[in-house]
């Protein structure tokens, strides 16, 4: 019994924190409907900002509070809502989505880069004390001994417990008896109706906003004593943040409260009485990822919404010889340049084929299917982990390994069924958090904790991949072919099926179509594709451990494969030598000008703004890149038939517009016709003279 | 026994009937209209039937068997199609893919024996059939509303269906096409197949349809064919607020309430608030 | 003639390339109370959100007590005497009956005086104070809207079908709070689909088809040559 309650205080400070941290997460969403997966990362960088002011520049703690918490956030929480998230709500999960996790790697970058870890202050160390230490009973252990149980409070405990209590009552007395409180909660109701009442709506979105980063700021300032100054831990905090707003699905704050308090205790009783169990231990580091996932699963069936938001995207997709002669250019352009490569450059193609893979498979599942993983290089990892394991290092392990890793995509996609849009993206992160706790960690059928396996090179019938340029070669062939692949299906019927359910769910029902079989197949074959990169990036690599696929490398990912067109196949490319790129650029400093830079933390910043920006076009990078193209093939077109009066104009016409990306307007948009190509501005200017003729 | 039967069907919203106590029929071969002033509950009749809500009571039969608690693409592979009061046109693809996607859906696996030819051929004929082939190439978040109703009909038609559920087929269209769509409606029924339909537009619903159920206030209050409803005195109070039968002529003011022109006393608007964007 | 309260002149707005709004023209004195009549997708609606300033129109223009207001936001309108009261059930579902009222006073009046206002015109939603509004039946929510209204003592008062999807008794109800609304001097417009019981109250009509304007006039003429347009010219 008293170790009980020795577990349970700390459960119940931990729990008092994430309860800050969740309600923050749950009054945000509930009043702007996003998701902001960036929560954390928010309470991570106010945490460094209150380190930086009382530690390094000596302020008073109070004082540093009352900035970091009173100024500083709130004004973050502003700027964010006027800035970025203002009119995020309506749009589709994988855009509101990516623009946090977009955020969320910027943050991350911002903080590397602002206070490097390599950075040693003597007379700064990077720790932050504990508050209240003066809290004790003078039994040389701080904080006090409660009668009757052998166990202590401690002063930081306390106020912690405390704080959780204040703001629990805070945000009800704000939400239930003040005007801009009942705003708040009208404003989830309807918006527009609360215009008309006068009120609004854009106002106490920004108040949400502004106390959301002040109790992410708190809850970060009251973790960090415990967790350390660490970029990630007080980041991924907020995935317990997660688990306890889901508990309250999302909208019940006092639930949401309930759910903090368990997931901390439960936490904390777990890990005291781990220590005689061996499964116990092993699921122990994902054990609120786990309760992240059952909880998702139990969450109530979403009824098809009729009339919701249009998807926006237009795939381009290239006519078949188009297709045809671009991968043969692909593959040339790649021979010559490894013909003539060091190794060091081979190894990075390589890693760029591997990534360029991975976001084929988000082609199919985000810009086709507009379904948002947050985990595809755990599916990746999966693979690899396979043909390692396997040891037949031929077309028969790679088979397998493809086989294995969609299996586990479609188990993830049958047990989330149910599920769609936010609910199904947080249900792939658990999973990816659940494979690199538990699974890639483990001894027997994991690449062990921190350790590596051997993995040979590929071999065929009758040649053996042994050249590093020749192994590189083969697999720019296999993104080649998966990509005329991921072509094919979206020029066929599995492709149209694809749009008509991202545009309309209702209308795919009611024609017959049992939607929840055909995502489970989407996620399979992405699941599928991910995982054969994974098995020849381990190939690749003779190498291959579990810090190649932890959980954060997903979240460049897809941001990359957003910012570069997560719609088209050049986007795939592009995103891959880009992200390829990233560690590169990362190792060099900017030395010039007498600075020293390091580029790592910049380059995070760049990719989490590039997606902040770009995923209000999921057609991304590549879409300018054909635009261009498109340009350039009709000032040459023209001037070809200045020379040519009469010959070539037949067959220019076809060609020209419906190639490439064709920008979607949405039929509100009453200015539709400057952003279209010129064919369309014809139908358009017909269809209002047919309308207005009809009088 | 009946195509369609909805048998005492419930819905309620929080607290709010929207359907009370429905209970109608639909026979094959015969075009059936559901009318009822707005808010009527007519539409969400309409999901209950296709699966789409899941009525608080009541059953919906279909062909005999009882459907209430099957997944929409369940009843949609046993023959029911519907269209849509708020478009669901699958707005990035052409006219042609739509039905196209239809058909695909449709035949599943065996779809993939027919040429490429023969599939283009029958879409132009759906397309024909209801009178939009011109629009064929155009993306379908581009063309009227009334041709995006006539798409998603086409789009029903794909799936050769037993009973059409059509919600406000004959908004967005002008008189001609309407005349043209109320024959095409016939011919469908003559062909067999039963048609449920909401609709606003008295003439077209007088000139085809063979029964008529007034909707109101989530309850069925009448059931007839054209002519009997036009004179029904509930129908009428429902639609007009006052029915023949009343003694009170119309125009004159009710009892009891006088209506007063308060030209003078009447309140200001402030306008500063406005002037600055005003003259834009 | 003083000038009137709202005007509308040459009016267009559309959805995307459908043209819905295509040259409405309707003038409203001050203090009159005006019924705008027309069958299912004829425009009233959309009229009704280029007024109150939730849609921008295409062409001409809209003026309030002789002012121009192009491009005003909702919020600002209703915080000068517009009082829009939406289609559909205009309150706030999940919060109680006394917090719909306090949401009223961003109109400008204090929300004790909202309160006293609306409890005593409708002393039924006295007894559900505490209740969602979401939970009660449909007139007693269109109640809480009309306090509204009542209570905020605005200058234009704008009426999307207020009697839809209710029972034709507590339409009656609704339309002789309208009465005593307009007894006090506010200026109405009410659009409805088919209601009699809207020109009852009405000291002038309109009826819109297609995007326009099509009759206007007295209660008793508009009644007349309504009965065809709804009920099918056959009849």
């Amino acid at each position: 019994m008293q170790t009980f309650f020795a577990f349970l205080i700390p459960g119940l400070f931990t729990g008092a924190a994430y309860s800050i941290a969740a309600s923050g997460l749950v009054l945000t969403y509930t009043t702007t409907r996003v998701f902001n997966i960036a929560h954390g990362a928010f309470g991570m960088v106010l945490s460094f900002v209150f380190w930086d002011l009382t530690v390094r520049q000596g302020m008073p703690t109070l004082l540093a509070i009352f900035l970091v918490l009173f100024v500083v956030a709130p004004l973050i929480g502003f700027i964010m809502q006027r800035l970025i998230t203002r009119g995020l709500g309506n749009a589709p999960v994988s855009v509101s989505l990516v623009v946090t996790v977009g955020l969320f790697v910027g943050l991350i970058g911002f903080a590397q880069q602002r206070w490097p870890e390599s950075r040693i202050e003597v007379d700064a160390p990077r720790f932050v004390a504990p508050f209240w230490q003066g809290f004790a009973d003078g039994d040389g252990v701080p904080g006090w001994q409660i009668p009757g149980v052998e166990t202590t409070v401690t002063g930081h405990q306390l106020i912690t417990i405390i704080c959780s209590i204040a703001v629990a009552a805070a945000l009800f007395v704000l939400l239930n008896r003040t005007r801009i409180g009942t705003a708040m909660r009208a404003s989830v109701d309807n918006p527009d109706l609360l215009r008309l009442f006068g009120g609004k709506p854009d106002n106490a979105a920004a108040l949400a906003w502004m106390i959301g980063m002040s109790l992410a700021g708190l809850a970060g300032i009251l973790l960090v004593s415990a967790l350390g100054l660490s970029y990630f831990d007080l980041t991924l905090l907020v995935i317990n943040a997660y688990a306890a707003a889901m508990v309250g699905r999302l909208k019940s704050l006092p639930m949401t409260f309930v759910g903090a308090m368990g997931v901390g205790v439960f936490e904390s009783l777990l890990v005291g009485y781990s220590t005689d169990s061996e499964l116990l231990s092993t699921i122990r580091p994902a054990i609120v990822p786990i309760f992240l996932f059952a909880v998702i699963v139990l969450a109530p069936q979403a009824q098809l919404r009729i009339g919701q938001v249009k998807g926006m995207v237009s795939a381009p997709v290239p006519s078949v010889p188009r297709m045809g002669v671009t991968a043969v250019v692909t593959l040339l352009v790649a021979a010559v340049y490894i013909a003539r490569a060091d190794d060091v450059s081979l190894l990075r193609l390589g890693t760029a084929a591997t990534y360029a893979i991975v976001m084929l498979s988000l082609v199919l599942l985000t810009g086709y299917g507009g379904h948002v993983s947050l985990g595809q290089l755990s599916f990746a990892g999966v693979g690899a982990l396979t043909y390692a394991q396997l040891g037949d290092f031929n077309l028969y392990g790679l088979l397998v390994a493809t086989l294995v890793a969609a299996g586990v995509g479609a188990l993830v996609a049958l047990s989330v069924l149910r599920l769609t849009g936010l609910y199904l993206a947080l249900a792939t992160l658990a999973f990816a958090v659940i494979m690199e706790k538990v699974v890639f960690k483990n001894d027997t059928i994991g690449f062990g904790s921190g350790g590596a396996l051997e993995v040979g090179r590929l071999s065929v019938p009758g040649y053996e991949f042994t050249s590093t340029g020749a192994y590189v070669f083969m697999m720019v062939v296999f993104f080649v072919v998966i990509a005329m692949g991921v072509l094919v299906v979206r020029r066929g019927v599995i492709g149209r099926m694809l749009i008509a359910m991202r545009d309309s769910p209702a209308a795919c029902g009611t024609l017959g179509l049992d939607m929840r079989w055909f995502r489970v197949g989407l996620f399979a074959a992405s699941a599928g594709i991910a995982g054969l990169a994974g098995a020849l990036v381990a190939g690749l690599r003779g190498l291959i451990g579990e810090a190649d696929f932890i959980f954060f490398n997903s979240l460049p990912l897809l941001l990359l494969a957003v910012a570069f067109g997560v719609t088209s196949v050049t986007g795939a490319a592009l995103g891959g030598i880009g992200l390829m790129l990233l560690p590169v650029l990362q190792a060099e400093s900017f030395t010039e000008f007498g600075l020293d830079v390091p580029l790592g933390g910049v380059m995070f910043m760049i990719i989490g703004l590039s997606a902040v920006l770009a995923a209000r076009d999921p057609n991304g990078l590549a879409n300018y890149l054909f635009r261009a193209g498109r340009w350039v093939e009709k000032r040459l077109r023209a001037r070809l038939e200045a020379g040519l009066p009469q010959l070539t104009t037949a067959d220019g016409a076809v060609d020209g517009p419906t190639d490439g990306p064709v920008d979607h307007t949405p039929a509100g948009d009453t200015h539709a016709h400057t952003h279209a190509p010129d064919g369309v501005v014809l139908v358009t200017q017909e269809v209002s003279d047919r309308v207005a003729a009809r009088g | 026994m009946s195509l369609l039967e909805v048998d005492d069907v419930v819905v309620q919203f929080g607290g709010v009937t929207a359907v009370n106590h429905a209970s109608f029929e639909a026979e094959a071969g015969r075009i059936t209209g559901l009318i009822g002033p707005n808010g009527a509950g007519k539409t969400t009749c309409f999901n209950v039937i296709s699966g789409l809500q899941r009525p608080t009571k009541g059953a919906v039969r279909f062909n005999g068997k009882a459907v209430t608690r099957a997944p929409v693409h369940r009843r949609s592979r046993m023959g029911m199609g519907r269209t849509f009061q708020r478009l669901e046109a699958f707005g990035s693809l052409s006219v042609r893919d739509n039905v196209r996607v239809a058909l695909d859906i449709h035949r599943g696996f065996r779809g993939i024996v027919r040429t490429p030819g023969q599939q283009r051929a029958e879409i132009d004929g759906l397309l024909e059939r209801v009178g939009i082939a011109s629009y064929a190439d155009d993306r379908a978040d581009s063309i009227p509303t009334g041709t995006a109703r006539l798409l998603e009909l086409a789009r029903c038609l794909a799936g050769s269906p037993k009973l059409l559920l059509l919600d406000e087929p004959s908004s967005g269209l002008d008189e001609t096409e309407t005349d043209d769509f109320g024959d095409l409606l016939k011919d469908l029924a003559a062909e067999g197949m039963g048609i449920l339909m909401v609709e606003h537009d008295m003439d077209l619903v007088m000139n085809v349809c063979d029964t008529i159920r007034v909707l109101d206030f989530g309850e069925v209050i009448a059931i007839g064919d054209p002519g009997m409803i036009r004179s029904d005195p509930k129908v009428q109070k429902a639609y007009l607020g006052y029915s023949d039968a009343d003694d009170d002529a119309p125009g004159s003011s009710g009892p009891g309430v006088t209506v007063g022109k308060h030209v003078d006393e009447a309140a200001t608007l402030v306008i500063p608030a406005l002037t600055k964007e005003g003259s834009a | 003639m003083s000038v009137p309260i709202l005007e509308v002149c040459d009016l267009t707005a559309a959805y995307g390339r459908i043209e819905v709004l295509r040259g409405v023209n309707l003038s409203v004195p001050k203090g009159a109370v005006m019924a705008l009549l027309g069958p299912n997708g004829a425009g009233k609606s959309t009229l009704v959100q280029c007024i109150a300033g939730q849609k921008e129109h295409t062409g001409g223009d809209i003026h309030l007590a002789g002012v121009n207001v192009h491009r005003a936001a909702p919020e600002d309108l209703a915080r000068i005497g517009l009082c829009t009261v939406p289609e559909g059930r205009s309150v706030f579902p999940n919060l109680t009956v006394e917090e719909n009222l306090q949401l009223m006073s961003y109109a400008g009046v204090p929300a004790g005086a909202v309160l006293e206002t609306a409890f005593t015109y409708f002393p039924r939603l006295l007894e559900r104070r505490k209740q969602l509004a979401g939970t009660m039946s449909g007139g007693e929510q269109q109640m809480l809207a009309m306090s509204r209204a009542l209570a905020s003592d605005p200058a234009l008062l704008l009426l999307d079908e207020l009697s839809m999807g209710l029972a034709p008794l507590i339409v009656e109800e609704l339309y002789d709070t309208v009465a005593r609304i307009a007894e006090s001097g506010v200026s109405i417009l009410c659009i409805e689909q088919f209601a009699r019981t809207a020109l009852r109250v009405s000291d002038y009509a309109a009826v819109m088809t297609g995007g326009r304007v099509v009759a206007s006039g007295e209660p008793a003429e508009i009644l007349e040559t309504m009965s065809d347009v709804i009920l099918g010219g056959a009849a």
